[in-house]
């Protein structure tokens, strides 16, 4: 059984149409990436997922389970975290504050801590800053307390939206190192992207999004080698 | 314009304080909210009066019913009067959320505030029924001692004595024990950054497992809390007027300009706002003239609106078009 399971999903901003039929399923483990160009649903799919949007028709099962009409909160505490896009700090609150509330569903405070630390250790720019401002850190910085707040709910499956937006090349490969190693102790994510080569690298699966419906799904390697997707989305034909 | 003395002016700062006191209570009330969901309750000032009217109530009904006269209270009493006070009004505060705001939670603001005056006069109305609190005032018992303290003054010409009323030293302690105690929440508890977090950001505070709708009405009690504990205070210092008497709206009205001058939305600045409003109100009736006791307020706030639009704490935001 899949752990994440979108079934012929719709959403509307008013009259206007964010997605407009989009399937896949995200298994146990794996990395699975929505990848397409601007306005082809991608943060739609994310945002109906975590509850942010309600879909006006179609599925969303987590674990067998419809989660659709849930409140955003009560997601988070069924496993899904979400990442969002823009980042979401709270810039008014310290970084330790940001990572205190990624962990507010919980109430082991020893694992907490033990977590807390786990993420420090895997962004040590983040431990220097533990009592700035959220506001005062730079746009990677900022990337990565996101990435390490979301995963102090101990999710299930991590939604991330846009990781490397705006970020300089070389922080891009930090933090999808990251992503790979997040994967690897367990955790299934769900990633979207518009960095394509990237996400292609990385994930096993891929979902090739387009005007809101699926154009093109399956093995990562397989569409990274597929001659569509390297015109369209590699920059090369 | 009377010569300056000392004993005036220390006797003058006493007033200062001890009205900045109940301003800031109140005005923590309009900031608090308004840091959350970015609408002015305008209703936050009825809830003033319908604790300083409860509080009325639980004096001369309740006391008396448990066997304590209001006028041999003694400081206990009037404790359990005022958190009886802020419970009820806690509890207005949760039902006038949930009935009239969050209906209109994703309604433009300029429909939410006609719903905050719409409550407004509900309230105020309501208030003068009959069978409510009826529609004459009332005397409050002093429920504290109400002979001054003297410190220094001999009677000497040139010596100088302040009188204070242990009233005014009441209003005092408790509005700080009160804000400090709100302060701690917000600022050392995990609820208060899931406040902060939410007054930054509906959606991402949901996104950490933050019920918003109960952060929301916890804010709203809060603030209704604090509401009517100022409410008790007033009572016990004045008479109560009935509850759509003008005056009631010049005191909500003031502490609202505290907030704004304080930065609205901000905390502290409500606290600094109101202190500082308070002295600029009772030491311009001191120099210059007490008829004009309102102007002062509002010169403060045209003041702050031209110089720092954002208020003394606020902070620069840009309306997103």
């Amino acid at each position: 059984m899949a752990l994440l399971k979108v079934a012929n999903l719709c959403v509307h901003y008013g009259a206007i149409q964010g997605i407009a039929d989009v399937s896949f399923s995200v298994e146990q483990g794996e990395i699975l990436t929505l990848i397409g160009s601007n306005g082809a649903g991608k943060s739609t799919t994310l945002r109906a997922v975590s509850g942010m949007v309600r879909p006006s028709s179609g599925s969303v099962e987590f674990k067998g389970r419809s989660i659709v009409g849930l409140q955003p909160h009560q997601i988070v505490k069924a496993g899904i975290s979400h990442a969002p896009e823009g980042r979401g700090i709270f810039s008014n609150l310290t970084v330790a504050e940001n990572l205190r509330l990624g962990a507010y569903i919980r109430h082991d405070s020893a694992a907490i801590a033990d977590d807390t630390e786990k993420v420090l250790t895997t962004f040590p720019r983040l431990k220097e800053r533990m009592w700035q401002n959220a506001g005062t850190l730079s746009g990677g910085e900022q990337q990565m307390l996101a990435i390490g707040r979301a995963l102090l709910a101990r999710p299930q499956i991590l939604l991330l939206d846009e990781p490397s937006l705006g970020l300089a090349p070389q922080l891009v490969q930090t933090i999808f190192s990251v992503i790979r190693e997040i994967n690897r102790q367990g955790t299934t994510i769900l990633l979207v992207e518009q960095n394509a080569h990237m996400a292609l690298g990385v994930a096993h699966h891929a979902v090739v999004l387009e005007v809101g419906r699926v154009a093109m799904a399956g093995k990562a390697s397989d569409l990274a080698a597929s001659d569509a997707v390297k015109k369209a989305y590699l920059g090369h034909g | 314009m009377p010569t300056f003395t000392v004993t005036n002016f220390l006797q003058t700062l006493v007033t200062s304080v001890s009205m900045g006191s109940l301003y800031a209570l109140i005005a923590l009330g309009y900031t608090m909210v308004y840091g959350i969901l970015k609408f002015i309750n305008f209703a936050h000032s009825d809830v003033v009066v319908l604790g300083a009217w409860f509080s009325y109530v639980f004096a001369v009904k309740t006391l008396p019913a448990m066997g304590i006269p209001p006028d041999q209270a003694t400081w206990w009493a009037g404790g359990l009067v005022l958190i009886m006070a802020m419970a009820a009004c806690a509890a207005i505060g949760f039902v006038i959320e949930r009935a009239a705001y969050k209906p209109m939670r994703k309604a433009p603001r300029l429909n939410v505030l006609i719903t905050a005056i719409g409550i407004s006069l509900l309230l105020q109305n309501t208030g003068q029924l009959n069978f409510v609190f009826g529609a004459r005032p009332a005397g409050m018992p002093a429920l504290v001692p109400t002979t001054p303290w003297s410190i220094g003054g001999t009677g000497e010409p040139g010596s100088f004595g302040v009188k204070i009323n242990p009233v005014d030293v009441i209003i005092t302690l408790t509005a700080v024990a009160l804000m400090v105690a709100l302060q701690v929440l917000v600022y050392r508890t995990k609820l208060g950054s899931a406040m902060r977090a939410v007054s930054h950001s509906i959606p991402n505070a949901a996104l950490m497992g933050i019920n918003v709708n109960f952060v929301i009405s916890f804010t709203f009690v809060l603030g209704a809390a604090l509401a009517a504990a100022a409410g008790f205070l007033y009572a016990i210092k004045y008479n109560l007027q009935q509850t759509a008497h003008p005056s009631w709206v010049m005191l909500g009205l003031t502490a609202f300009v505290a907030a704004v001058v304080g930065g609205i939305g901000n905390i502290r600045g409500a606290v600094l706002g109101a202190y500082l409003i308070a002295a600029v109100q009772q030491f311009g009736s001191l120099y210059i003239s007490s008829e004009l006791r309102d102007v002062y307020v509002f010169a403060v706030l045209i003041a702050v609106l031209l110089l720092k639009p954002e208020g003394l704490l606020g902070k620069v935001t840009r309306e997103k078009v």
